[in-house]
């Protein structure tokens, strides 16, 4: 226990002599937080708009004024019959053109079914598919309309209708989901890249020698060496959270000590595979390659965060169980936006503590091969 | 030249000193396309789905069969009362409920108009947004074939053309922005410990009293670390061409050489990160919060760079992945040339000529 702590304090000196380190373990996060929050949304609109209007008549001017009276589009020009739709798109001037033939208000008015195309560029497949459903329900309203006007008929509505309710987000802010899975990104990369360089630094530069020499044994001198980044991470992990609570409305709606222990058992996961890396690795530059490969792009993509884990195929899915931050992730979600207790998820902080173990426990068998 | 020369043999003997780095340098990148390329799909499949079926009429059993049908839809469970729904969506065992009102049935045979109700857990926003639009119009399907025959073909229909990628697939655009980000994060990271290590372990010294120029030094350091990146670039669109068959609509050849391009602001990112540290793990922190996290989240990898706030864009024109983005997407997809991509290939090179000046200016004071 004492030599434990003689090797957390040389540690907390040596970071609290490099202030860039502190600096940027403690409030870069919670900055990063800040930039994205406001600089990330899913949400979709002023989608740049040409349209090309073949009839130029009362009832093309209709439709077209209900593409651009619905919020969703940001209109960029008319084009001649003859444009060039492709030079259009392919230097990004317009996501969408909306083609309206000639004789539209002829068919209109005389009960022809009538096509109106269009087209939207689709190489990002998320915003197509959304700006696809925006065009649709706006052609099938105007269709209606049209519908109404010329039968009279006033009871023409669809037989079946669709009632949603969304619960936990019921704007279906992008920001809801969007902070949560960040703070968990954030976190498991401090944790991991503040433990990566831990054992081998002192490796590298020849210390490890004196270390093995002196009367510490190989638990005290991991222990020293994480828990002073331990309390770090946690506490840059409660400024991030503050910051969400206070500029993102990020509500709180479960218990405070269950998502101060969850973050704590996630944080000690994330540590304990930055000191996996470590024990491995056989230079600093080894180890920042193996803490980066593994926990950025990976915690970005297979926890998810934003790309939903039951879409992927089954091997993928098989594949995002060493994930941490994919456990960390339900369980913060659940806390702060369901309000839920312990029962609706406590296999999720099980496997945190197995993951936990697996890898704290590979490490230590790696540094006591170290050690004799 | 042979200075030069000299450093870079230096550097390569290093490299292989470590087999263990180039192994990871090497394998890292091709393993990780390959399973984010399966997960990064914004697509949305398999939503389970609750159903509270009060009614267990043939026309309700109608109704689910379509939804059991649909390959977004997977029906996880049935329950009895809308009271249960609270549990498995509280428990995330299902992401939507769907309830069918008793006379449901009585309803939709006398032709009055009746309600269904979804309840979707919105806390995963995007895909919750996506899959009701496909329960909307699944449902509208439905509820147009009930209609009678003379009232089902709408005045004004819509066609749609989705170019570049009709089938929607998410994949053919997440491939070239994971191949962009590996690539930053690979040679960025290797880089970034360049110089700073041999400050730390103190070879530094012995560099300085070399008569080794600071340009010279920044060239011997960037042409072991290129090599390994060109081998990376040529392994990962490897797979991203014939094991994903992205399509190739451009040329493959401009688009390994706008690539080199992009390597030189990469790598000279990562030494110039390398000459402003002190300590290796300085260096590593610099790189990761101060650049490859923001380049990631900004450059329009997945959060379209259109929907941030109008003072945020202005930032994103710094950082040379989004330019990199725009070239690999618009070679790959749209297979559009140099006579469109000529001011994204300009903006990267005179960045990645800046870093590397800026790298040699910081080193020197180093070094003086």
């Amino acid at each position: 226990m004492r030599t434990m702590i003689a090797v957390a304090t040389k540690e907390l000196h040596q970071i609290s002599r490099d202030r860039r380190t502190l600096g940027i373990l403690l409030l870069f996060p919670a900055f990063i937080l800040l930039i994205y929050g406001y600089a990330l949304n899913f949400d979709i609109k002023d989608v740049r708009l040409a349209i090309q209007d073949r009839d130029r008549s009362t009832s093309s001017r209709e439709l077209v004024s209900a593409f651009v009276n619905s919020g969703y589009f940001e209109l960029v020009g008319y084009l001649d019959a003859d444009a060039d739709l492709d030079q259009l798109v392919n230097t990004n001037q317009a996501r969408a053109i909306l083609v309206v033939p000639a004789r539209f208000e002829r068919d209109v008015q005389t009960r022809t079914p009538s096509i109106v195309q269009v087209i939207i560029d689709a190489d990002n497949a998320n915003t197509a598919s959304t700006v696809m459903g925006y065009a649709q329900a706006i052609v099938a309203e105007y269709s209606t309309t049209v519908a109404l006007r010329a039968s009279a008929v006033s009871a023409a509505a669809a037989p079946v209708t669709l009632e949603p309710r969304i619960w936990y987000n019921p704007q279906l802010r992008s920001t809801l989901f969007l902070v949560p899975g960040l703070i968990a990104f954030i976190s498991m990369i401090t944790a991991v890249v503040s433990t990566a360089l831990s054992v081998v630094r002192e490796k590298e530069r020849g210390t490890m020698e004196q270390i093995r020499m002196s009367p510490i044994g190989p638990l005290a001198f991991v222990l020293g060496k994480t828990l002073p980044y331990l309390t770090i991470s946690f506490i840059s992990a409660l400024i991030i959270l503050f910051t969400a609570r206070l500029l993102f409305d990020l509500p709180m709606r479960g218990s405070w000590p269950l998502l101060c222990a969850s973050i704590l058992l996630f944080l000690v996961g994330a540590q304990a595979q930055g000191l996996l890396i470590s024990t491995v690795a056989t230079s600093q530059q080894v180890a920042f390659q193996l803490a980066i490969l593994s926990s950025f792009l990976p915690t970005f993509i297979l926890s998810g965060f934003i790309f939903p884990i039951s879409s992927m195929p089954m091997a993928v899915q098989a594949v995002s169980h060493v994930v941490p931050a994919r456990y960390f992730l339900v369980a913060l979600r659940a806390i702060v936006l369901k309000g839920v207790g312990l029962p609706a998820f406590w296999e999720q902080l099980v496997y945190l503590g197995i993951f936990s173990t697996i890898a704290l426990g590979l490490a230590a068998l790696r540094l006591k091969r170290e050690w004799a | 030249m042979r200075r030069v020369l000299h450093l870079v043999r230096k550097e390569l003997l290093e490299l292989r000193q470590d087999p263990r780095l180039f192994g990871i340098v090497i394998l890292a990148p091709i393993l990780q396309l390959t399973v984010l390329g399966y997960a990064a799909t914004t697509d949305v499949k398999d939503v389970p789905m609750l159903v509270v079926d009060a009614d267990r009429s043939t026309e309700s059993r109608a109704l689910l069969a379509r939804f059991q049908a649909s390959d977004n839809f997977k029906i996880v469970g049935t329950a009895d009362s809308t009271e249960q729904i609270d549990q498995w969506l509280d428990r995330g065992q299902a992401w939507m409920a769907l309830s069918i009102p008793p006379d449901y049935g009585r309803r939709v045979r006398a032709g009055r108009p009746v309600s269904l109700q979804i309840i979707a857990d919105g806390t995963d926003a995007n895909s919750t947004n996506v899959a009701m639009g496909y329960a909307r119009a699944l449902v509208a399907g439905y509820a147009q074939d009930l209609l009678p025959p003379q009232m089902s073909t709408p005045p004004v229909s819509l066609e749609l053309r989705l170019w570049f990628n009709p089938q929607l697939e998410s994949r053919d655009f997440m491939i070239p922005g994971i191949f962009a980000l590996l690539l930053l994060i690979v040679t960025t990271t290797l880089s970034a410990m360049a110089i700073v290590r041999e400050k730390e372990v103190g070879t530094l010294e012995q560099l300085n009293v070399t008569p080794l120029a600071r340009w010279q030094l920044i060239v011997g350091k960037l042409v072991p670390y290129g090599f390994i990146g060109i081998v990376d670039v040529v392994l990962v669109l490897f797979v991203a061409l014939y094991w994903f068959e992205v399509p190739m609509r451009g040329s493959i050849l401009l688009l390994f050489g706008i690539t080199l391009v992009y390597l030189l602001s990469t790598l000279g990112l990562g030494l110039f990160i390398s000459s402003i540290s002190n300590t290796q793990q300085q260096a590593m922190l610099t790189s990761t919060f101060g650049f490859l996290m923001p380049m990631t989240y900004l450059s329009g990898f997945v959060f379209p760079i259109e929907n941030m706030p109008a003072w945020i864009q202005p930032v994103t024109y710094l950082i040379p992945v989004r330019y990199f983005l725009v070239i690999v997407r618009g070679i790959f997809l749209k297979g559009v040339g140099l006579e469109t991509l000529w001011p994204q290939v300009a903006a990267l090179l005179a960045w990645g000529l800046t870093v590397l000046a800026l790298a040699a200016l910081r080193s020197s004071k180093r070094l003086g």
